[in-house]
């Protein structure tokens, strides 16, 4: 096999960044595995204990109810995140006085890193001086106020509120740059033909944003059922372990308890729905590609 | 029939500032209770009995001197501003380089590479903190920053390549090919034709991968534990609580500070972030 000139100008420029990546993501995700086969404890080398790991950890209470968050809160964030990002991002298309502006303020919870801005929302939910519950019981709208961190329901969906939050700003942004691409004449078009809102909508805007909408929603899912930060920086897992996600599980299985063998087996739940994701992802590139 | 459609124009506008604003208070609020808090003097904060709206006690800067003076805030912006520069200046070189041969040059396997690296890019850093903590371990650098300017890149460079890759494909290639002609090199030509065409793609790399090394938490949190050598996030998080007390008014100040310099890059940068993504960098 001889390599053309070219080629060998091509392998010299790829090969830092394949290498970089072979050593710290490959390299790592095949020790990942390793470890989850074996009961290794921080400090003390392991021997190889095939899926006990996995055996033990389906048994677990504690990994079920995390398991079971990760589902429901990924499910949930996801489709507000779109479902808000859509109707802003509609709100946004045309050109309004001070669109900067908006543009600007609706992109800031996603600029500030998260571990901060949560910090601020766990202000929010104190329990004593809670700003929503002080306006809650102004109001009347309740007498005592949400337990919003201290029961589990609560605990639950204040940090689906808080991952809205942050994820919002993403799906507006490339939904905006989506719908900017979708040639005018199409709705002169139907206009032209009595097209309704409703109808153009239906018929034009969503049917030409479905590759940018598979593309945030598959990247949005890999991202909020992988998040550590908000529930980290909330409840870290808490009230009695009811709000784990399995990044939070691990941290805690693995390093804080030194379970290092079962903390890489929750880890790598994540990798299934990964692999899909990616799969799908490669299909929608290479449909573009062939255009 | 122009009049009306202006007036119905107008009302439809009106409607639209309505529609937005809920989103501009959902969106902007916690920064704002965040900012008063930090201004607040404690007798304010902690006292059920004063309007928590505004401050009405006198502004106080305490909770920022407590900051400067009682906590090492400035050596954690250190530490991050020197992980954020170093990292993202590998990841953006190394990236360039190979977006280029991944966009421009036929070799075999360049699809499965490109395949490659777009699955790393999915690969979220909570499936790999365990893993790393051990090779950082291996490799000597725990508790050191160089654990993170090493680890960094790792999820900067698939990302930056991908981002540039989009860029690369938009340029022509008759560019390059008569620079070629008359005698540059590749690489001169890569650096005197491609690259200043290519700078909103470059800036947006940059920019990015300098945002995501600012929010790194989780990376930072696992490998490093001596105070002296945290990042910002991981500092004001960790090291702000003392024992389960939260001040919240320096807990505040410090994540309002720490954001800053984050939001004044994203606030020059935001044109060519949109750019980008019309571009298509991201679709």
């Amino acid at each position: 096999m001889r390599f053309g000139r070219e080629e060998k100008v091509a392998f010299l420029m790829i090969a830092p960044a394949i290498l970089w990546l072979f050593f710290l993501v490959g390299y790592p995700f095949v020790l990942a595995i390793y470890l989850s086969l074996s009961d290794v404890i921080v400090g003390r080398p392991g021997s190889f204990a095939g899926f006990k790991n996995f055996i033990d950890l389906a048994q677990t209470k504690i990994f079920q109810t995390t398991l079971g968050n990760s589902f429901f809160f990924t499910f949930s964030a996801v489709i507000l995140k779109l479902v808000l990002g859509m109707v802003l991002a509609l709100l946004l298309n045309q050109r309004l006085f001070g669109h900067k502006f908006f543009r600007a303020a609706i992109l800031l919870p996603w600029v500030v890193p998260t571990a901060l801005s949560t910090l601020g929302w766990k202000w929010m939910f104190d329990p004593t001086y809670s700003v929503i519950n002080w306006v809650f019981i102004k109001t009347g709208l309740s007498t005592t106020g949400i337990p919003w961190l201290a029961q589990p329901l609560w605990a639950k969906l204040s940090i689906i509120m808080v991952n809205t939050w942050r994820g919002v700003p993403f799906f507006a942004i490339n939904i905006l740059a989506g719908l900017k691409t979708i040639p005018r004449e199409l709705y002169e078009a139907a206009e032209v033909d009595g097209a309704g809102p409703i109808t153009k909508f239906r018929r034009i805007t969503l049917p030409l944003l479905k590759p940018v909408l598979a593309t945030v929603l598959l990247f949005s899912t890999v991202m909020t059922i992988s998040d550590f930060n908000i529930v980290y920086v909330l409840t870290r897992g808490g009230p009695m372990d009811s709000t784990h996600l399995l990044a939070t599980l691990a941290y805690q299985t693995g390093l804080a308890s030194g379970f290092l063998g079962k903390g890489a087996a929750i880890s790598l739940f994540l990798f299934p729905l990964l692999t899909l994701v990616v799969y799908f992802q490669l299909k929608i590139i290479r449909r573009k590609w062939e255009w | 029939m122009v009049k009306m459609l202006g007036k119905k124009k107008t009302l439809w506008n009106i409607a639209r500032y309505f529609g937005i604003l809920p989103f501009v208070i959902y969106s902007l609020f916690p920064f704002y209770w965040m900012l008063i808090t930090s201004l607040k003097k404690n007798s304010e904060l902690y006292s059920l009995a004063s309007i928590p709206f505004w401050i009405q006690k006198g502004i106080t800067l305490e909770h920022y001197v407590y900051l400067f003076e009682k906590s090492s805030f400035l050596t954690w912006f250190g530490n991050t501003l020197l992980v954020s520069i170093l990292s993202t200046l590998i990841s953006v070189s190394i990236s360039i380089l190979a977006a280029y041969a991944l966009a421009r040059l036929r070799f075999r396997g360049a699809e499965l590479f490109g395949a490659g690296i777009f699955a790393v890019y999915l690969m979220p850093s909570t499936l790999l903190f365990l893993p790393l903590s051990k090779v950082i371990s291996t490799l000597g650098l725990s508790d050191t920053i160089w654990s993170l300017v090493l680890t960094y890149p790792s999820f900067m460079i698939p990302f930056s390549t991908w981002m540039l890759m989009a860029y690369f494909r938009t340029i022509p290639r008759e560019i390059e090919e008569c620079a070629m002609i008359d005698g540059c090199t590749r690489i001169q030509a890569i650096v005197r034709v491609v690259l200043p065409v290519a700078i909103p793609g470059v800036v947006t790399a940059t920019l990015f991968s300098f945002l995501l090394s600012w929010h790194e938490f989780i990376y930072a949190l696992t490998f490093i534990s001596s105070s002296l050598k945290k990042t910002l996030s991981v500092g004001v998080v960790a090291e702000l609580v003392r024992g389960d007390v939260f001040f919240w008014g320096s807990l505040m100040a410090g994540a309002l500070l720490a954001s800053v310099p984050i939001v004044i890059v994203f606030i020059f940068l935001m044109d060519y972030y949109i750019s980008g993504l019309t571009a298509g960098a991201i679709k």
